[in-house]
């Protein structure tokens, strides 16, 4: 990438002036039992309907109010069905990734935010992979709705889902380069171009450095 | 090719012959299409089309007037507002998601905001004034919403009256708008810990005129299209989508409620208070665009409903904070209207321009800097008028998001124009489109 970021941010991009601040997000910690509300028996309904739950499940967080269970991507089909047709997840809300540069192995997340209109529940999944292997399967074939989400994550992110009917990029131009919201991708510098001129970006225009 | 007509030139891809068309070419057109053996035309519509709701861009593949595929393009309007958000601290992150989906701004600010006092773990520190508030500036954006859903889906199919009566009962709330926030769009009224601003002084009895008016007002569109038999031949039986579909396509709002599923987050979620209110969940059970046509007509109602207790309720609560007590969180000017528009309260500059430093570094830091929310992730879906509208909010604990993402309805729910759509004639793609009410500006973000 060429473009050097809008407004002359570098490093965090912070534009406080404050910040100066690197912080690696991703929380590790799991959660413990009880986990209250209908959490314990959202894990308890899915250990019983599927045996490989503690292998396929690498943990298990609540926090704020909100379950996230931590996914193995080789097994993420597998719960994708079982929570859809044995605990009544009918619907899948999308899916966002979250970049973490610095968090070796497990650069890229995809959260899968869940909904079950029968019992008025929501759940979460997460996937990470590794930058170098960004494979997710997916889920297109348990919840339809998910292609466009996909293709989104795919456009940001550069995550890879494999089994997708039509993995393009859906909402940048199809001949794009690189995914815009990777957290090493600098926002702005790119050039507008329209009917042969060419506009420089912001950050070429003037200087706020 | 014969002869070249200046109005349709055509070239050889590998895909076949391609015709541009200008306008006014139409016999010449159909001549050269008539001359080739081919019998499927692949039609490009939009993305500058004036019935595709904003720059959507259909690709149509044709059989004479039989639709047999229907393809969406979309990111004419990416403006990369998640990407810019990470950049600007969590106050300023209001003015961005209101441009995101700009028929429905005070929703984008809701679930945002919400999401952030989940995070902060304010979410039961909102004062209540602030709460009775954001259910009323929501509702009377439904209604402004569903006035140009209504109002440019008649205009596309035809029907140019509604849109003109529609656009009038618009213009009522926008004015309310203008007079609560000082803009009529794009607001970012909505602020995390509360409100923006107190309202003016004189709002209330106002808003209850505008409400009577708008009653009176919306029989007008009722008697137009309710049981007009050219509406009627033109929305009725078409774009269905029944419940099987709606939920594997992830589909909510109007369109699934036209399915007969009275789910509607207001109710089966409640938030900022809807708990507390009365209303009724409008459905239809004919899963096609008359029924999501009359699912909107009748929300109006309900919206108005809403509105009334909201404004009794604030009778009530005259005088209370519209912004959370933490003085960590809350923005530190209090605004005031002066002569020259809004701005910071001429009482506040006085304070910590003339009497404490201390007050002065607080609103400083406050401004530049921002404030802390502790590391970690929410989803908080509200109901805006297309449906779920989530905001996924991630942060490292810093003074800017570290993600954001908004599942927005209209990019989902715009996956059901091929279901809808296919089979049909080329004419019924307008209803169906015109039914989910896609925002663009919320499909590209």
């Amino acid at each position: 990438m060429t473009d050097s970021g809008m407004f002359g941010a570098r490093g965090t991009g912070d534009t406080s002036g404050y910040g100066g601040l690197v912080r690696t997000a991703a929380s590790t910690g799991s959660s413990e039992r009880p986990y209250g509300g209908y959490f314990d028996e959202v894990a308890d309904d899915l250990e019983r309907a599927y045996p490989e739950f503690s292998n396929a499940i690498e943990r298990v967080v609540v926090d704020r109010g909100e379950l996230t269970l931590h996914v193995k991507r080789e097994k993420l089909i597998e719960v994708a069905l079982i929570l859809r047709d044995n605990l009544k997840f009918e619907m899948c809300m999308g899916v966002s990734g979250i970049h973490y540069p610095n968090n070796e192995g497990r650069e890229l997340v995809a959260v899968y935010p869940l909904l079950s209109m029968t019992n008025n529940r929501r759940i979460r999944l997460e996937v990470s992979v590794a930058d170098s292997d960004a494979h997710i399967p997916s889920l297109v074939e348990v919840w339809a709705g998910n292609n466009w989400h996909e293709r989104e994550t795919f456009d940001m992110f550069g995550i890879i889902f494999d089994g997708h009917p039509g993995l393009t990029r859906i909402l940048m131009p199809d001949d794009w380069q690189g995914h815009p919201q990777r957290k090493d991708y600098a926002l702005g510098g790119i050039a507008v171009e329209y009917k042969g001129a060419t506009t420089p970006p912001p950050s070429d225009r003037r200087s706020y450095k | 090719m014969t002869t070249f007509d200046p109005y349709a030139p055509s070239r050889e891809t590998t895909e076949g012959t391609v015709f541009s068309v200008t306008g006014g070419d139409w016999d010449s057109l159909v001549q050269e299409i008539g001359s080739t053996k081919e019998e499927r035309v692949v039609v490009n519509m939009g993305p500058q089309h004036p019935s595709t709701h904003g720059v959507l861009r259909l690709i149509l593949e044709l059989e004479g007037e039989t639709v047999t595929e229907v393809r969406c393009g979309i990111g004419y309007l990416h403006t990369g507002i998640e990407k810019n958000m990470e950049y600007r601290s969590w106050t300023q992150g209001t003015t961005f998601v209101t441009r995101m989906d700009y028929l429905g701004p005070i929703f984008n600010e809701t679930a945002y905001c919400l999401a952030i006092e989940k995070l902060l773990g304010i979410t039961n520190d909102i004062p209540e004034r602030a709460s009775v508030i954001r259910v009323m500036m929501m509702e009377l954006n439904r209604i402004s919403s569903h006035m140009v859903a209504l109002g440019t889906g008649a205009l596309e199919l035809g029907a140019i009256t509604p849109m003109f009566f529609a656009f009038r009962e618009r213009e009522i709330v926008l004015d309310l708008f203008e007079m609560i926030s000082g803009l009529r769009m794009n607001m970012a009224y909505i602020r995390p810990g509360g409100v923006q601003q107190d309202l003016p002084e004189g709002a209330i009895p106002k808003i209850r005129d505008a409400v009577k008016q708008m009653r009176k007002n919306f029989k007008d569109n009722t008697s137009l299209l309710v049981g007009n038999s050219i509406w009627l031949k033109r929305t009725q039986g078409i774009g269905y989508l029944d419940l099987a579909g709606a939920t594997t396509l992830g589909i909510t709002g109007p369109v699934l409620r036209s399915t007969g599923l009275p789910w509607d987050l207001r109710k089966v979620q409640p938030y900022c208070g809807y708990e507390n209110y009365n209303f009724d969940v409008i459905t239809a059970d004919t899963c096609d665009v008359y029924g999501r046509f009359l699912i909107r007509m009748n929300e109006l109602e309900q919206s108005l409903r809403i509105i009334e207790q909201a404004l009794d309720k604030l009778e009530l609560l005259e005088g209370a904070p519209v912004m959370v007590a933490d003085k960590k969180i809350a923005w530190p000017a209090q605004l005031a209207l002066g002569s020259d528009g809004l701005g910071n309260s001429l009482n506040h500059i006085r304070e910590i321009m003339g009497t404490s430093m201390e007050s002065l570094i607080h609103h400083f830091k406050l401004v530049t800097e921002g404030f802390h929310v502790p590391a970690g992730q929410v989803y908080q879906a509200v109901e805006s008028p297309r449906g779920e509208l989530g905001a996924h909010v991630v942060s490292d604990g810093g003074t800017r998001p570290y993600r954001m993402h908004f599942r927005e309805p209209s990019f989902n729910n715009l996956q059901a124009t091929s279901a809808m759509s296919e089979g049909g004639m080329i004419a019924d793609i307008i209803g169906a489109v015109a039914s989910i009410d896609p925002v663009m500006g919320g499909v590209d973000r």
